[in-house]
């Protein structure tokens, strides 16, 4: 059932994380992997409730600090790769890489406030880089069709469309050469 | 009220399916099960079917069970309209191991061109 194409090609390498850098209003960013602790959880719980609903995509993510904590119990388990871009104690933008059959789809969302800082694009390289280390191979994301910054921005960094049938955009990377294919 | 309730067979028609005959137990709905050929999902038509007459009857409710064949979204707004039906109700599409919902093609143009109202059921 799952006809997803991914580029033949692999993407380039991406440095994975820890990355610092000064984001384009003067604050210090830290990208860090996910570390597994309370407290890093915690603060992902605390970005989430103050996250701006209309910025939502699908569902995610979800409303309310239960359906928040719930959702975030999923996806920081172990079988996951997540990301989080620090702004001293406070998480600016998370990203994730969620096992799915052969593949792993990918969701990035950055705080209101810290968004059109450069953040967003270092976030998925951060994220990307940390998958490669890691030996993933195929990537894919859905996005609205009408978010065109976003659908730049993933060009850019080599995703291609893989559905373009649906009410969302299906794009597709390769991460990694598969050793099973040519 | 008089619903058409779409289903073939994927988990989350079927879930629309149980609280559609719940409602239509409590609220005195007229139903009618329209069991559709979804090429997305695997799930046989007459199973679908059956599954369909076990809820009826488990909610002791009369409702009709009517073979669709065709074009599931197109067959179901004609169907709703010709017949004077007040709702339909479809299941609310599939969840992404991340949690994104994603609704199918039967669903997607359900919502584009029905004049009835349509309920998504999540």
């Amino acid at each position: 059932m799952n006809d997803r194409r991914y580029p033949e090609t692999a993407a380039d390498r991406f440095e994975p994380p820890p990355i610092s850098f000064v984001d384009r209003k003067d604050r210090d960013v830290e990208i860090r992997a996910y570390d597994g602790s309370a407290e890093a959880e915690e603060a992902l719980v605390s970005m989430y409730t103050a996250f701006d609903p209309s910025d939502r995509a699908q569902g995610i993510p979800p409303g309310g600090e239960p359906r928040i904590r719930t959702w975030l119990e999923a996806i920081l388990t172990d079988d996951c790769l997540n990301v989080i871009a620090w702004c001293d104690d406070e998480v600016a933008g998370h990203a994730t890489l969620v096992p799915d059959d052969d593949a792993y789809e990918l969701a990035i969302f950055v705080h209101q406030t810290y968004q059109e800082a450069g953040i967003g694009t270092r976030l998925i390289r951060g994220l990307l880089g940390h998958g490669q280390a890691e030996g993933i191979e195929k990537v894919w994301l859905t996005v609205e069709r009408w978010n065109r910054a976003a659908v730049s921005l993933y060009e850019k960094i080599g995703f291609e469309t893989s559905n373009a049938e649906s009410f969302e955009l299906e794009m597709a990377l390769r991460l990694n050469e598969s050793p099973d294919e040519e | 009220m008089k619903v058409l309730c779409g289903i073939g067979g994927s988990d989350d028609s079927l879930r629309a399916l149980e609280r559609t005959v719940d409602r239509a137990a409590v609220a005195g709905d007229e139903l009618t099960v329209a069991v559709v050929e979804n090429p997305n999902s695997d799930a046989d038509v007459e199973e679908v079917a059956k599954r369909a007459e076990e809820a009826i009857e488990d909610a002791g409710i009369d409702a009709e069970i009517r073979r669709v064949e065709g074009d599931p979204g197109s067959r179901l707004v004609d169907i709703a309209e010709r017949e004077g039906f007040d709702e339909i109700v479809l299941g609310g599409g599939r969840t992404s191991p991340m949690g994104k919902i994603t609704i199918g093609p039967i669903a997607e143009f359900v919502l584009l061109n029905s004049m009835t109202s349509v309920t998504l059921v999540r």
